[in-house]
């Protein structure tokens, strides 16, 4: 017996040292390691949101890649235009905003579309009127951003332009040159090669060459993939040398499911064979969604507000300081807007809160004569 | 031609004792033309990329048209239409043809297209002054060297909605002075049924533009002709893939294009309509086009030339012309 309670006393002194660790641990364990999962969980309450352009004359393919892209419908309802009624078309600009939620994520995307765009005789300056919109974007926000409420500013800007190279040149047309030269600091342009199913893999495979070259040689300043952290594995960085090498991206989109090596995908059927949009092998659809929306889409929006949004807003301050420098007036270190933001009221806010500050300067004199009588 | 006697009657018309030998004249026809052999002048519009120089290739299964790779390094887009004629001798059965290829790079690649279609125009209302002085000629040639255009293969962009304001601009110009046929390039972009719709589209617009292409309706001679062009008619424009490299399908060797997915057989009518385009321009209307447009074309200019200033030289008008038609 005695040797059983010997034992029993040992085990416990020996488990003992231990409990009082882990007290010690628990005084130490600040808990902000939790912070990732607060900041993931109020995102998600909060959703996010994306506006993705898509640019290139008519029949490339946008809708249909678009719609595969986010599995949507967008472009349901809409109606060709006939030959007189496209006479006169000018390049417009049109909005679809559509909700989606997947596994409780909550994403609004909103697709700006731009009909008519390269389809005239002539195109001069036919780009005018996008970057007039992503201008626009820009200054709507910059408003919003100096102005006093700003608990709810909508986000408008153009985060993305997927511009779509034809397939059937042989590079890049003067049109695609001008377009990419008038909108390279405004916006993170990706340039895809559209309909990319008409290519043998050598004919993509040289037409990407020449793309790249050409960009390189007209100083167009593509959206270009961050750099991948040293830390990160070797199998990742790998996947991210490839995906760098494939650009620009050759896309093939659908709308229709077919059915092939047993599986229902969506493809594209021809007499002589099949076209499966998320094969890899056929396409870099795949490719492209991944960037697009599995890893770079909040990289695309950083680069929008800290790179584009940055530089005009820097742009519109010197603009606006030198015009006020023109009317001779002083310099303000806050920009004064021209128009906006409601006056009436935060006036009388400014002229209480004034006269509040009067008030207590006036009684912090008296009491400070107060005691300086005292003293004395 | 030997007599010889046989009972023979020709049907409609007088019963001949013997065999005169009449018939043999198309023999004697034929053989002359094989000698001399003929011309043939084609024209390729389309913007660049569209397998132009590939499809001409195609159809006379030899390289008469250099692919252009597109525009070298330091090379730069003519800012005006540019034409380059390039002729070659080709030979089948014993007939030599004199094929030129009549390119047009730059055409619809600028970024202001407007009255691109000029130079194309100028061009072929050249040749038909060319042909026009040396038929008002004192001395005349025996055989004038025929470089009018007989035929223009306007390349549509295959884009599955619509035409584009610069296809009809152009057809719409230039349907009156040379022989349009409009073809749907690079066909293995769309599917079988996007390119019905497509090709209906097409056809409306082409209607309601009041664009006639070859072969057209006003001058089908008679109802036979008229039947067999219908067809042809209901038909276009043609969707057509080109390719000068081969590949084996079924034990076979075909030409065609080769992807992750299957091969396009250029010749297969279940793929494309190339097999149709080549047999209705080289094997059924090849002569066909060459004589509507001397007939017609060339006539309607000759007619407008002659009409304005009052004619061209003193010497030449009516006379010689009638003995020669």
């Amino acid at each position: 017996m005695d040797a059983i309670m010997l034992q029993e006393k040992l085990v416990e002194r020996l488990l003992c040292p231990r409990v009082r660790t882990a007290r010690q641990k628990e005084k130490q364990y600040v808990g902000f390691a939790t912070l990732p999962n607060q900041v993931h969980r109020k995102s998600v309450k909060k959703g996010f949101d994306f506006t993705l352009m898509v640019a290139g004359e008519s029949g490339m393919g946008k809708s249909t890649l678009v719609n595969s892209l986010f599995l949507t419908d967008l472009y349901k309802d809409r109606k060709l235009l006939n030959a007189e009624e496209r006479i006169n078309q000018t390049v417009e600009i049109i909005k679809h905003t559509v909700d989606i939620e997947e596994k409780g994520v909550k994403l609004k995307l909103t697709i700006v579309d731009t009909p008519g765009f390269g389809d005239a005789v002539n195109n001069n300056e036919c780009w005018k009127p996008i970057t007039d919109y992503i201008d626009q974007q820009f200054e709507q926000y910059f408003r919003d951003e100096s102005g006093l409420n700003r608990k709810n500013i909508q986000d408008n800007r153009v985060h993305c332009c997927l511009y779509f190279i034809p397939p059937f040149g042989h590079g890049l047309r003067p049109v695609d040159v001008e377009f990419m030269k008038a909108l390279h600091e405004k916006v993170n342009i990706i340039p895809l090669i559209a309909k990319a199913d008409c290519l043998t893999p050598n004919e993509i495979k040289k037409l990407k060459d020449r793309i790249r070259e050409e960009i390189d040689k007209f100083g167009i300043k593509v959206y270009q993939f961050p750099e991948c952290d040293s830390d990160e594995d070797e199998e990742f960085k790998q996947l991210d040398k490839e995906l760098k090498e494939c650009t620009p991206f050759a896309v093939i989109g659908s709308n229709t499911v077919v059915e092939a090596r047993g599986q229902r995908v969506r493809g594209r059927l021809y007499p002589w064979g099949i076209v499966e949009v998320e094969n890899q092998s056929h396409c870099d659809f795949v490719k492209l969604r991944n960037m697009l929306i599995r890893s770079h889409m909040h990289d695309l929006k950083d680069v929008t507000c800290d790179v584009h949004y940055e530089n005009y807003r820097a742009q519109c301050i010197q603009e606006m300081t030198s015009k006020l420098a023109q009317d001779n007036r002083m310099e303000s270190p806050i920009p004064i807007l021209p128009l906006s933001t409601p006056d009436v009221d935060t006036e009388k806010l400014i002229k209480m809160k004034d006269e509040e500050l009067k008030r207590m300067q006036e009684m912090l004199n008296k009491m400070q004569q107060q005691m300086h009588d005292k003293e004395q | 031609p030997l007599l010889c006697l046989s009972s023979h009657n020709s049907s409609g018309g007088s019963t001949l004792l013997g065999y005169i030998g009449i018939d043999t004249i198309i023999e004697q026809m034929r053989k002359k033309t094989m000698k001399t052999g003929f011309d043939f002048n084609i024209m390729v519009v389309g913007h660049s990329g569209l397998g132009k120089s590939t499809l001409v290739n195609t159809l006379f299964k030899s390289h008469v048209s250099r692919k252009s790779a597109g525009w070298a390094r330091d090379e730069k887009i003519p800012k005006t239409v540019e034409i380059k004629a390039v002729s070659h001798v080709i030979e089948e059965g014993g007939v030599k043809m004199k094929l030129t290829v009549v390119d047009t790079p730059g055409f619809g690649d600028q970024i202001n297209n407007d009255n691109c279609w000029e130079p194309i125009s100028k061009y072929i209302n050249e040749q038909y002054e060319k042909f026009l002085k040396e038929e008002v000629n004192i001395t005349r040639k025996k055989r004038i060297p025929d470089t009018r255009v007989h035929c223009c293969i306007y390349f549509i962009s295959p884009t599955g909605h619509f035409l584009r304001q610069l296809d009809t601009e152009f057809m719409k110009r230039l349907s009156h002075s040379v022989n349009i046929i409009p073809v749907i390039a690079k066909a293995d972009t769309m599917t079988l049924e996007e390119r019905q719709e497509f090709k209906q589209r097409v056809r409306k617009e082409l209607e309601v533009s009041g664009i006639e292409f070859y072969p057209q309706k006003e001058f089908d001679e008679d109802m036979e002709d008229k039947s067999d062009n219908d067809k042809i008619r209901e038909a276009m424009p043609f969707a057509v893939v080109g390719s000068d490299k081969e590949y084996q399908v079924n034990g076979k060797r075909v030409l065609g294009r080769k992807t992750a997915w299957g091969i396009v057989e250029v010749e297969n009518p279940n793929h494309c309509e190339f097999a149709q385009l080549r047999d209705f321009l080289i094997r059924s209307h090849l002569q066909d086009l060459k004589e509507v447009t001397h007939n017609i074309h060339y006539e309607t200019y000759r007619a407008k030339r002659l009409n304005e200033n009052g004619g061209l030289h003193p010497i030449s008008s009516s006379d010689t012309q009638e003995s020669n038609l």
